[in-house]
């Protein structure tokens, strides 16, 4: 379903975003994407629907090789892969239905049909009644659901979600969970990048962590044990690098083991 | 038709963009339209002059009739003529008359004896002209000769200096209203360019981006034609009166309405493409 065989990036600044990180996830599996900050887990997920290309290795999804697969056919691959983006990207001039709608929209489904599928949708994730809002009139737990929405609405063999419970509290956090979980159990392949140690333990599924762009542990439910990565390490690779990974800037998080209790993130701005 | 509801959000979101876009359009149709008026009616002027190989021969009031006889089997001799009408000095004064009917003024002063009589002759081909008129102008009896050549070679000159000017304007004005269209789309790429960014990371092909930019810039022209068009040919409907007493029994005027629209028709197609192009460089230059 997702190989990845031997793959690196070195992004224009010099420095490696990930090396030889090689994984392969089978179809129906549900695995977390585990590490501090800058490890990583988004170029990853960039990969995957070739936002980026490798400097080396090959990545293939649903037998398509992404690295050799031509400009014309990346609108393809997109439609067939969900994304929960860290920063949502929803249009803010869109209601939550347009919102929802837009892949729809993009495919060219007839308007009765797309009516149908989205008001399905949005009974899944519980926003029926949040349809004709804007986005700046929701919550941030809406607002994830919003986009965990609209990667579902073309229904997707996989689904990934960068951070989706990034901004959330620990309630709304796990309610997202069961929503991507609820999604994995009817077939779809999930993976999530996450911080929430709690989440990845209580759900005992495969995960793979990666540290400074390396794949450290690929286990079940392995997270606690490896993880002895500070805050201080991803801001020594900050001072080296300030432009790198700025998507993760404002998102350092704190992993260590003392933290685990607490139920949602910690954040550090 | 869902690229044509974005297209209209769009312009209707940036109004004044919208404008500026149809006002630089609107501009070039009306000149487009009014140097095809000029153009066609100048053409149809020629035309008429060159369907009359006419030279016309006044004659001195001491000239005989037995001298026009004269004169006239001359002519005929020369086997280049098609046909010679005597025009005496009453049928003068008739001729005056009607030309100036509404005109009692003018009437009351003139006597058929100031108008001279004259022949109206015409010639198998126009290069005969030139041949006819030196003859003419040789006999003793002749006064004056006119002959169309003149004023056929002048307006000639006019209308190809016209057909210049106005190629130079409309090229001129078709490359300013492209690259304001241009940039007014370009601005309008820039300013949804977050959208489009997410678009296309769920899988928008580039060419649903594109089209509501390209319709968009479509609809600027057709609007700026139809509108130029409209204030072009108003305008000639309402100068047609006085043109008309201008050009004085030249068949110029009235437009033909299916010449018009037909006009209008070349005008839509060629805006429509003039929209293209400004849109599409917009796209090219902005949505990398």
């Amino acid at each position: 379903m997702i190989k990845l065989d031997k793959v690196s990036k070195k992004f224009g600044t010099g420095v490696f975003g990930l090396s030889d990180v090689s994984f392969s996830i089978d179809r129906g599996e549900f695995v977390f994407l585990v590490g501090p900050t800058g490890a990583g887990k988004t170029t990853i997920f960039r990969l995957l629907i070739r936002d980026i290309l490798p400097s080396e290795g090959s990545v293939t999804v649903n037998d398509w090789d992404v690295v050799t697969l031509p400009k014309s056919k990346i609108p393809l691959l997109r439609k067939k892969i969900g994304f929960v983006f860290q920063d949502l990207k929803l249009l803010l001039d869109r209601t939550i239905f347009e919102n929802i709608a837009l892949p729809l929209e993009v495919v060219g489904v007839k308007t009765e049909e797309a009516l149908k599928t989205v008001e399905d949708i949005l009974a899944q994730v519980g926003l029926t009644e949040h349809k004709d809002k804007f986005p700046i009139q929701l919550s941030g737990g809406e607002l994830q659901r919003t986009a965990i929405a609209r990667a579902l609405v073309l229904s997707p063999e996989i689904l990934l979600a960068d951070e989706p419970t990034g901004n959330l509290d620990a309630a709304m956090s796990w309610e997202i969970v069961k929503l991507l979980s609820d999604i994995n159990k009817k077939g779809t392949t999930v993976v999530m990048a996450t911080h929430n140690r709690d989440i990845v333990k209580s759900l005992g599924k495969r995960t793979i962590h990666i540290e400074k762009g390396k794949i450290v542990d690929d286990e079940k439910g392995s997270f606690s044990v490896k993880v002895k990565t500070d805050v201080d390490e991803s801001e020594e690779q900050e001072k080296k690098d300030p432009g790198k990974h700025k998507e993760d800037k404002d998102d350092k998080v704190k992993l260590s083991e003392a933290k685990v209790a607490s139920a949602g993130e910690e954040k550090k701005k | 038709m869902s690229f044509a509801k974005t297209a209209w959000k769009n312009i209707r979101r940036s109004p004044y963009q919208a404008l500026a876009a149809i006002l630089i359009m609107t501009l070039t149709f009306l000149a487009i339209s009014f140097f095809t008026f000029l153009l066609v009616g100048s053409s149809k002027v020629i035309t008429y002059f060159e369907s009359k190989p006419q030279v016309t021969a006044f004659f001195k009031n001491e000239a005989k009739q037995s001298d026009i006889n004269a004169l006239e089997n001359q002519l005929h001799a020369t086997g280049k003529v098609a046909s010679i009408k005597f025009v005496s000095k009453n049928e003068a004064l008739n001729i005056y008359r009607e030309q100036n009917k509404n005109d009692p003024l003018l009437l009351d002063l003139v006597t058929a004896d100031v108008l001279p009589a004259s022949f109206e002759i015409s010639t198998v081909q126009i290069e005969d002209m030139g041949s006819i008129s030196n003859m003419l102008n040789k006999s003793s009896i002749v006064s004056d000769v006119i002959y169309q050549k003149d004023v056929v070679s002048t307006l000639s000159a006019w209308t190809s200096a016209i057909r210049k000017l106005g190629i130079a304007l409309v090229v001129l004005l078709s490359l300013v209203s492209i690259f304001i269209m241009a940039t007014i789309i370009g601005i309008k790429i820039s300013q949804k360019k977050e959208d489009i960014e997410i678009m296309k990371l769920i899988g928008a092909t580039n060419w649903y981006i594109r089209w509501p930019f390209l319709t968009e810039g479509v609809i600027y022209g057709i609007i700026g034609a139809i509108v130029g068009w409209a204030f072009a040919t108003a305008g000639l409907l309402y100068a047609s009166p006085f043109l008309e007493s201008f050009l004085k029994g030249i068949p110029v005027l009235p437009a033909s309405y299916l010449g018009l629209l037909a006009l209008l028709g070349i005008e839509v197609v060629f805006a429509a493409f003039l929209g293209v192009i400004s849109s599409f460089l917009a796209v090219l230059r902005y949505s990398k």
